[in-house]
């Protein structure tokens, strides 16, 4: 499935090495990574970049709310045993990081790329994908994101006639609307805890009926179509029926989930699932997150969690009671300033865990929580928090910029 | 109130419950409770009838599609305006208040009926969506502290001669009319862009609709040492921005 190879026209050349040159200073000022401004340079320099880089390459595109980091990087691990793979793997996932990434993979054989949600549409029309994995769609950064919906309409548009063949999670809803404007769609039994952006058909606008692991609109006919793959407990069904261990590093049902997903993307590359799921094995932390670092005498596990669904799933993972939990909040440009979404989270399911509570907005944490009914101590900061937990496992769930603050202070 | 419990009744969450607004019920849920009553708290889907003899009602905000949805049902259901007449108090936010309203521009660009039991109708702003969080000055009748929360919407709302407006905004945009009002109410029926959840913002608004419920002009305190330090925070952050 290798694209034809074309040489780099001297204007994209000449915006590849200015990009570089923007990275370099970037990470001299100690400003990141770098890919980010790299690939902003790049990209005013020359519009059609982010296609000229791709170009050559067999590029596998992956969106979602949540997950997707993480299925980047397990997809780029399975297909690694084909080919080589330039991946954004640092999670730079608009348009300018995503040039700048693969501004490095003039060797490689596969893009494995993470593409935030409100960018799907532009990069699977400037690269030419031959596969889109979608996991999930569920509100996430309202002040900013604007409505799931809305999203999910965007993606069927974008992706209408799309011809990458299209592996999406058959038990959301919202992807499932996004997806079938596509001919060539993949089903992927995958799962979703969170239920609460779905309600309400997507096409029709009746209420969504959910009996058990089914849904189905009785007013337009809407309904989840029969996937081919499967997450069943901790194997993997595929189309043939044969069901493959999943033996992941990384914790908890998401992940699985995503591991699915991953081999049915891998299949599609002609990676058989046995092979991709023993190489998805060899991944144990993505980004620091699921990391556990030793710090003032604990074991401190670091979770990232973003948004209702990606808390709900969190909490479905840690150990159970009496392991101490630490959670940190902040409201900053990247997290969304509006904190309402603590509101839908269910933190009543931590009764039981001593709780200390951290970050730049912990006082509407200490007021959900108390709503909720469950005992907790506000504490002055990570250091704090950490000492005031007997020795031993702690998990630590964090939003985006809390986890980068969390990150810094316990040295990961 | 009904003989045995307390009876709150969340409207629609299936499509009006956006930006946290359980978080509402949740709190009216354990304020009451903290007083020693019983809270039967009902979740009623838009495909089954509004119950008639709840004492508290709360609706929630909601994107632009529901909105149309809810209250075209809301209007078809007819529920809302009964329990009104049976003395429930009904408490709104953002899509939800604009529900509450004579009418409302929805989705379509159309005028959408509301039920009327607000004088408001409501239009869609020309301007940037309104975000950020927002103080004012609630009713002096209502005898409440500031009023504290976060607002996120595009709505004007403009108030008829039987509603008033719930505050008047010292920092934010309220129902965007340009003369610092935010929300509005009538004795049982109140309506407020703003979100938070408002009442997780404003624990006295909570109490506020269980004395109506109730018919009582005191509760007995609860500890608000974390609401009390949240707002001081939240307040502080809306008139010294970073
Ligand atoms: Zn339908």
């Amino acid at each position: 499935m290798a694209g034809n190879t074309e040489p780099l026209s001297p204007r994209s050349r000449l915006a590849v090495t200015a990009g570089r040159a923007a990275a370099a200073v970037s990470r001299a000022a100690g400003r990141g990574s770098g890919s980010v401004i790299g690939g902003k340079v790049a990209l005013r320099l020359d519009p059609d970049l982010l296609a000229r880089v791709a170009q050559h390459l067999d590029v596998v595109l992956v969106s979602a709310t949540n997950g997707k980091t993480t299925t980047t990087r397990l997809i780029a691990e399975a297909l690694r045993a084909n080919g080589g793979v330039v991946s954004n793997a640092l999670g730079a996932n608009m348009p300018a990081g995503i040039t700048s990434a693969l501004a490095g993979g003039a060797e490689e054989q596969y893009g494995v790329i993470e593409v935030d949600e409100k960018y799907l549409a532009g990069v699977a029309r400037d690269v030419t994908p031959k596969a889109i994995a979608l996991l999930n769609l569920s509100r996430d950064q309202l002040d900013r994101a604007g409505e799931t919906r809305m999203l999910a309409e965007r993606w069927r548009e974008g992706l209408q006639g799309q011809k990458a063949v299209i592996i999406a999670n058959a038990d959301d809803p919202l992807v499932v609307w996004a997806a079938s404007s596509s001919p060539n769609v993949v089903w992927v039994a995958a799962g979703q805890e969170w239920k609460d952006d779905a309600w309400s058909c997507p096409s029709c606008g009746g209420v969504m009926q959910r009996p058990d692991d089914d849904w189905f609109c009785a007013e337009c006919g809407f309904r989840r179509p029969t996937p081919s793959w499967a997450l069943s407990g901790d194997h993997v069904l595929d189309p043939h029926g044969s069901a493959w261990p999943i033996s992941l590093q990384l914790p908890g049902r998401a992940n699985k989930a995503n591991a699915a997903t991953s081999a049915a993307v891998a299949a599609a590359f002609g990676v058989a699932p046995q092979v991709a799921l023993e190489r998805m094995g060899s991944v144990t932390a993505v980004a620091g997150r699921y990391d556990v670092v030793q710090y003032a005498g604990r074991d401190i596990r670091l979770l990232l969690a973003k948004n209702p669904a990606g808390w709900l799933e969190t909490f479905s993972l840690i150990d159970a009671p009496p392991a101490p939990v630490l959670l940190s909040v902040n409201a900053r440009g990247a997290d969304g300033t509006d904190t309402s979404w603590l509101w839908d989270v269910d933190y009543s399911r931590l009764a039981g865990h001593p709780i200390c509570v951290i970050g730049d907005r912990k006082l509407d944490l200490a007021v959900r929580l108390e709503v909720a009914g469950v005992d907790f101590q506000v504490c002055n900061d990570a250091d704090d928090a950490v000492r005031r937990c007997p020795p031993g496992r702690i998990e630590a769930i964090a939003n985006y910029t809390a986890f980068q603050d969390l990150r810094r202070v316990v040295g990961n | 109130m009904s003989d045995t419990s307390l009876r709150l009744v969340w409207v629609y969450p299936d499509l009006l419950s956006t930006y946290g607004d359980q978080g509402n019920a949740l709190v009216v849920e354990r304020r009451a409770q903290q007083r020693g009553l019983a809270v039967q708290r009902e979740d009623i889907r838009s495909d089954q009838p509004i119950p008639t003899s709840g004492d508290i009602y709360l609706i929630g905000g909601g994107e632009d599609r529901p909105q149309r949805l809810a209250a075209e049902r809301l209007v078809r259901d007819g529920g809302l305006n009964r329990a009104v007449d049976n003395g429930a108090i009904i408490f709104s936010v953002c899509a939800g208040y604009q529900i509450l309203g004579r009418e409302f521009v929805n989705d379509l660009g159309e005028t959408s009926q509301g039920l009327g039991l607000l004088d408001v109708t409501s239009t869609r702003g020309e301007a940037d969506r309104c975000v950020g969080d927002v103080l004012g000055d609630i009713d002096e009748r209502l005898n409440l502290p500031q009023l504290t929360g976060f607002e996120n919407h595009q709505g004007i709302t403009h108030l008829g001669p039987t509603a008033r407006p719930l505050a008047r905004v010292r920092l934010g945009r309220g129902n965007g009319t340009g003369d610092g009002t935010e929300g509005a109410w009538n004795d049982t029926v109140f309506g407020t862009y703003m979100h938070g959840p408002v009442l997780a913002r404003n624990p006295q608004i909570a109490d506020l609709l269980v004395k109506l419920a109730l018919d009582v002009n005191a509760l007995p305190p609860t500890d608000d040492r974390w609401y009390e330090a949240l707002r001081e925070e939240r307040i502080t952050a809306a008139t010294q921005p970073a």
